[in-house]
């Protein structure tokens, strides 16, 4: 007896250490490291020396780029796109699943399709598209309209290239979540919806908000965590769309730009470190709003 | 005899006629249903609703078809076309010849991309599914922990801890040669998670009397779960291709050697810094290249997708 549960306590390891080697090296230990580094300064070259938490007052008093761009703008960036793209995509989930099978298949395949590449790889699009000369399609249709009398220099205005990311967040925020909630909602029983009706629910918001949104919260909590890492997305966009690095006033300056820029460029890893970890508290926090809102809530 | 024709044709007319007004009510209740079972015409202002954003989503997917077969002389073409006129190859050529000016020639590029991300996705899918089924099926010390901890990391998106990562690499000497490109895909939270709850939907039973019947786990992983759980591990490959296929990150801070660099690196550098239109053809066929790999995949695979996508909620 004892000999066959030694047996399969053996097993079960077997099934998880080659996952937990990786998963261990490069999330767990990642941020185990962020932590530790982050209070040190590090430039890879010399062993890292403790300067406790110099890092971070710096990073909160001293280093204006943080403070004026990169803060406030990865903080306005994430409250549009994350909540923004989230409810398109709970209202485009919503509205497929009340089309029938074939067209619904097409039109969640083309909504699906930019989170298929990534927006700084179709960065060429975007520059042809708001392109600052008459040539560019934005331009040429406003031009021909008559909106405008000039070309915009769509990509060197500082509010026009945050707008910009915006629409290109928006654009791909139908991420692996929106599939979630659109397979979550085809999923629901239909008989609870012929049921509520014959208990007096009388219109179609009354449907979301009784039935549909309760019936998927564990999908909704899914999708909220994707839209959550989809924010991430933007990093490296502004350059991309400005062609220069640092963009223009560094516009669309995003934390993970900074940290990269620390970290990758200047070698400053304590420093990038820091970032890091702010970041990190940042997707926390979110998280913690999202399984609020779409826990279900445990019955002592 | 005759009126006795007549009437029975008469009755047969009216059980047609009622027959089909009764499919044609059907039809409208299923249409106005979720999940409808046929098309009706109700379903139209849907997709009406739905069209500011079909334009926005497909537009740029046109746009990069059309843009990567446009001659040069149209691409400099005033007004602007959306759609090319005459298709022509110039640039493919172009883009393939650009490659040749740093060395490398872009068959390299491809290889290593086709390489490093067929590896990913088979090493991803073996370490993945052999921890979701100790998830879903075995039991151990810390196992509640450590879910708890993967579905947490989740939210860790790799571009948050890139600059720890990047010190591990070195450490681990993952520098320079085509494991970089694949090691640290691995561990990917989703697709465990995702394969763990569909795994979950496996009737216990199976597993049971398999148990009994003297199967070990290997035998009832392999032979048992992994053929139930098909359409999880189709999702995790999807997941899998993406984050290889779309990798800049590795070519650009792990690996020097030009010659182990991939394709969406190659392509970056192209659209980087360059605004000359010539460029921009290339671009498009870059972009176009990165892209179509993964929507043929997705249209492929995507019943999968959505079969796991019903069992994808976080309690």
């Amino acid at each position: 007896m004892k000999k066959t549960r030694k047996i399969k306590f053996n097993d079960a390891y077997f099934f998880i250490i080659p996952y937990f080697l990786i998963f261990f090296t490069f999330v767990i230990a990642l941020i185990v490291i962020s932590v530790i580094l982050s209070l040190t300064y590090y430039d890879t070259i010399n062993f890292p020396s403790f300067v406790g938490l110099r890092n971070y007052i710096n990073l909160f008093t001293q280093d204006s780029d943080f403070m004026q761009y990169a803060l406030p703008t990865t903080i306005k960036y994430a409250l549009i796109i994350g909540p923004g793209g989230y409810i398109i995509s709970f209202f485009m989930a919503w509205l497929l699943s009340q089309i029938s099978h074939k067209v619904r298949t097409v039109l969640a395949i083309i909504l699906y399709s930019p989170s298929l590449t990534s927006g700084v790889l179709m960065a060429v699009i975007w520059k042809v598209m708001f392109s600052g000369d008459t040539r560019g399609y934005l331009n040429y249709f406003l031009l021909n309209l008559g909106f405008i009398n000039q070309p915009l220099q769509w990509l060197q205005n500082t509010h026009m290239i945050f707008g910009i990311m915006i629409f290109v967040g928006l654009w791909s925020s139908m991420s692996v979540g929106f599939l979630a909630m659109l397979s979550g909602i085809l999923n629901i029983d239909k008989d609870l919806y012929e049921a509520a009706y014959v208990d007096g629910l009388r219109n179609r918001w009354q449907e979301i908000f009784y039935i549909t949104i309760p019936s998927i919260k564990p999908q909704m909590l899914f999708g909220a965590v994707m839209a959550v890492v989809g924010t991430f997305n933007a990093a490296g966009l502004a350059a991309a769309l400005s062609g220069s690095y640092p963009p223009p006033q560094l516009a669309g300056w995003l934390i993970v730009d900074h940290m990269n820029d620390f970290g990758f460029g200047r070698y400053e890893m304590g420093y990038a470190s820091a970032m890091s970890v702010v970041l990190l508290s940042m997707v926390m926090v979110f998280y913690y709003a999202s399984v609020r809102l779409f826990g279900e809530r445990k019955v002592r | 005899m005759k009126k006795n024709k007549e009437i029975l044709s008469k009755t047969e007319k009216l059980r047609r006629k009622l027959l089909k007004k009764a499919k044609r009510n059907y039809r409208k209740f299923q249409g106005i249903k979720i999940n409808p079972n046929y098309f009706h015409k109700s379903q139209i202002k849907f997709i009406f609703l739905m069209l500011p954003m079909l334009i926005v989503t497909i537009l740029p997917i046109v746009y990069i078809i059309s843009h990567a077969f446009k001659s040069l002389s149209e691409l400099y073409a005033y007004p602007p076309r959306i759609f090319a006129s005459r298709i022509t190859l110039d640039n493919f050529r172009n883009l393939i010849l650009a490659t040749s000016q740093t060395g490398v020639p872009f068959v390299r590029y491809l290889f290593n991309s086709i390489l490093s991300s067929s590896l990913t996705i088979v090493f991803t899918i073996l370490i993945g599914s052999l921890a979701a089924y100790s998830f879903s099926f075995l039991a151990y010390r810390f196992k509640k922990t450590l879910f708890a901890l993967n579905q947490l990391a989740i939210m860790i998106v790799p571009v948050a801890i890139a600059v720890p990562r990047f010190i591990v690499m070195s450490e681990l000497g993952l520098t320079n040669n085509l494991l970089s490109h694949i090691i640290p895909l691995l561990a990917m939270p989703v697709g465990v998670f995702l394969v763990k709850q569909f795994m979950d939907q496996v009737p216990r039973e199976l597993y049971e009397s398999a148990k009994i019947d003297g199967a070990t786990n290997w035998q009832i992983y392999l032979k048992i779960v992994l053929p139930l759980v098909k359409p999880a591990i189709m999702t995790i490959a999807i997941l899998a291709f993406q984050a290889s296929w779309n990798n800049i990150e590795t070519s650009s801070l792990y690996v020097d050697d030009e010659a182990l660099k991939t394709l969406p690196y190659y392509f970056s550098t192209l659209t980087l810094g360059t605004s000359a239109i010539a460029a921009q053809g290339m671009s498009a066929v870059a972009s176009l290249i990165i892209f179509v790999p993964n929507i043929v995949l997705f249209i492929l695979l995507q019943k999968n997708v959505m079969n796991t996508m019903a069992y994808s909620g976080i309690k």
